[in-house]
């Protein structure tokens, strides 16, 4: 009842505000539209959304109930293209992965396509304890594995969570690395061990 | 002149000690602003470019020969006095609504014949944006200490509000970013900086009632449309055109949010 109540109600809001939204909408798409250039290998395709990352622009659609719906398919979609690791090593070097999460470098207009992308894992995280310029808007990973365990569980949601965090929450603020190709397999494979190898500082 | 020269003196020696105290104290941000804040609590470096940008103000220049003593910043020609705390807002000459640099263009166009082209494609901080720049900094210093109080009355400024809400939460790019990833909560930091969360009013107080800012770690003189130029590029996405329509948006959402708030131009920063 409490269901039909809803779709009923959804219906009604819908057909009276789709045309002011519609009329909204195309005035927004033409200011986007003329309001950036490109510039270096920030091309104008990097406006153009996916279907996750429109369903994640309109925050009060996706609490509602239809957008929690939503989004479970949207993170069905995102695990999806997820692989695992094509020589099926999860860990690489720890050494390496530190480097990797330090460096916040790659993807933007003043990058070129040939310097390595860095992971920018500390400009959210707190790591090695040892590095106190850290930021916060993801949790602490400090002690990862040693709080954890490492557990092929463990380890392979560390993997899908790296690659493609929106597998997880569809509206995760952490990018998808493997995803949008921000990394490639062996940097993955260096920050896993940074995370997951029990000799690196991390789980001291 | 020599007054200038003086003041040029004595933030050539503040600017020197805050170099020497970046290096020793760079384990906390914070703490560096406090220290710098402190030093120079007497005013800030901005004040350079402010004294430059009354002289252009009143100064002949452009294919007019003309000065900027007759633009209007929404308030009647002229009036510079708490002008950048009403924008951004509507002007029915331009049939747009105008954030204060886009405002400016205008008056730059139409009273000194100067092209629209050549500032928008300029560097910042270089040639006509220089200019931009000091002019920016006297139009806010004569804001300070006043409360920001725009109008979302005009549909086309209710218009611009919303849009600008909606392009706050615009997420694409490479690294799923909106402003709101950043910008979007209380209390987050991206490694050692403190981000304002711009959605609430005490949050886009402290951001958009602080800028244009002094950039101590750049040693340059930032406008708002740098400020979102820079966090557009950390975002992935492509390069905002100066002045587009979008830039006025998000100005218009973070004014509106800071209403009541007050103005502390030009502020200083990392
Ligand atoms: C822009 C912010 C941001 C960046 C950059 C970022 N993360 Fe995250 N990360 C988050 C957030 C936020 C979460 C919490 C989960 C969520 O919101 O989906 C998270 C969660 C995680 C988790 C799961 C933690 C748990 O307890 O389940 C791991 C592992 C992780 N991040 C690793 C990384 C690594 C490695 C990097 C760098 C390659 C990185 N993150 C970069 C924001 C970020
Ligand atoms: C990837 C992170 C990121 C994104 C996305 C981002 N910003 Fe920022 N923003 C920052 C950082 C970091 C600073 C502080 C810079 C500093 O301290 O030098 C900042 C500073 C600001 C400030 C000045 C705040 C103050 O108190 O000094 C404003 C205003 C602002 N951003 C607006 C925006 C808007 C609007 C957008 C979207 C178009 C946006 N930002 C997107 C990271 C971001």
């Amino acid at each position: 009842m409490k269901f039909f109540l809803s779709i009923l109600l959804a219906l009604l809001w819908s057909s009276t505000t789709v045309y002011a939204q519609q009329k909204q909408d195309s005035q927004f798409n033409r200011m986007m539209k003329d309001s950036f250039r490109s510039q270096g290998i920030a091309g104008l395709d990097r406006i153009v959304q996916d279907a996750t990352q429109r369903f994640c622009s309109d925050p009060k659609f996706a609490s509602s109930p239809a957008g929690l719906k939503k989004s479970e398919e949207l993170q069905k979609l995102n695990m999806a293209t997820i692989a695992p690791p094509s020589d099926g090593q999860y860990l690489g070097d720890w050494k390496n992965g530190e480097a990797i999460a330090q460096s916040g470098r790659g993807d933007t207009w003043s990058d070129s396509a040939s310097t390595p992308n860095g992971g920018g894992c500390y400009n959210c995280h707190q790591i090695n304890q040892k590095e106190i310029a850290y930021g916060n808007i993801g949790p602490s990973l400090w002690n990862y594995g040693k709080n954890r365990g490492y557990s092929q569980e463990v380890v392979s949601y560390t993997w899908n969570r790296i690659s493609n965090s929106k597998a997880y929450n569809a509206c995760s603020n952490m990018p998808r690395f493997a995803h949008f190709k921000i990394l490639d397999q062996k940097q993955i494979q260096d920050l896993m061990a940074l995370l997951l190898d029990p000799a690196s500082p991390v789980n001291q | 002149m020599s007054n200038l020269l003086a003041k040029k003196m004595k933030w050539i020696s503040v600017l020197a000690l805050m170099c020497w105290s970046l290096q020793a104290f760079s384990q906390s941000t914070a703490d560096d602003i406090a220290k710098y804040r402190e030093m120079i609590a007497d005013g800030n470096p901005s004040e350079l470019y402010e004294m430059a940008g009354e002289e252009l103000w009143k100064k002949p220049a452009g294919p007019k020969n003309a000065s900027l003593e007759k633009c209007n910043l929404g308030l009647g020609p002229g009036v510079v006095d708490g002008a950048a705390a009403q924008l951004p807002r509507y002007f029915k000459d331009t049939n747009r609504v105008q954030d204060l640099e886009s405002r400016l263009m205008t008056c730059m166009e139409t009273l000194q014949g100067i092209s629209l082209q050549s500032i928008i494609d300029a560097k910042f901080g270089e040639g006509p944006k220089k200019e931009m720049d000091a002019i920016v900094a006297y139009v806010v210093t004569h804001s300070k200490g006043k409360k920001v109080q725009v109008s979302i009355s005009h549909p086309q400024e209710k218009a611009m509000y919303e849009m600008g809400k909606q392009a706050f939460y615009f997420e694409a790019g490479p690294f799923d970013f909106s402003c709101a990833s950043c910008h979007g909560s209380d209390g987050k930091r991206i490694r050692l900086q403190d981000l304002p969360n711009l959605t609430t009013r005490e949050g886009a107080i402290a951001g958009w009632g602080s800028w244009p800012a002094y950039r101590v770690s750049s040693g340059q003189f930032w406008t708002m449309q740098q400020r979102l130029n820079d966090c557009f590029r950390q975002q992935r996405f492509p390069f905002p055109i100066y002045g587009s329509d979008v830039t006025i948006a998000l100005s218009m959402y973070m004014a509106k949010n800071a209403n009541g708030g007050i103005i502390q131009t030009p502020g200083l920063k990392r």
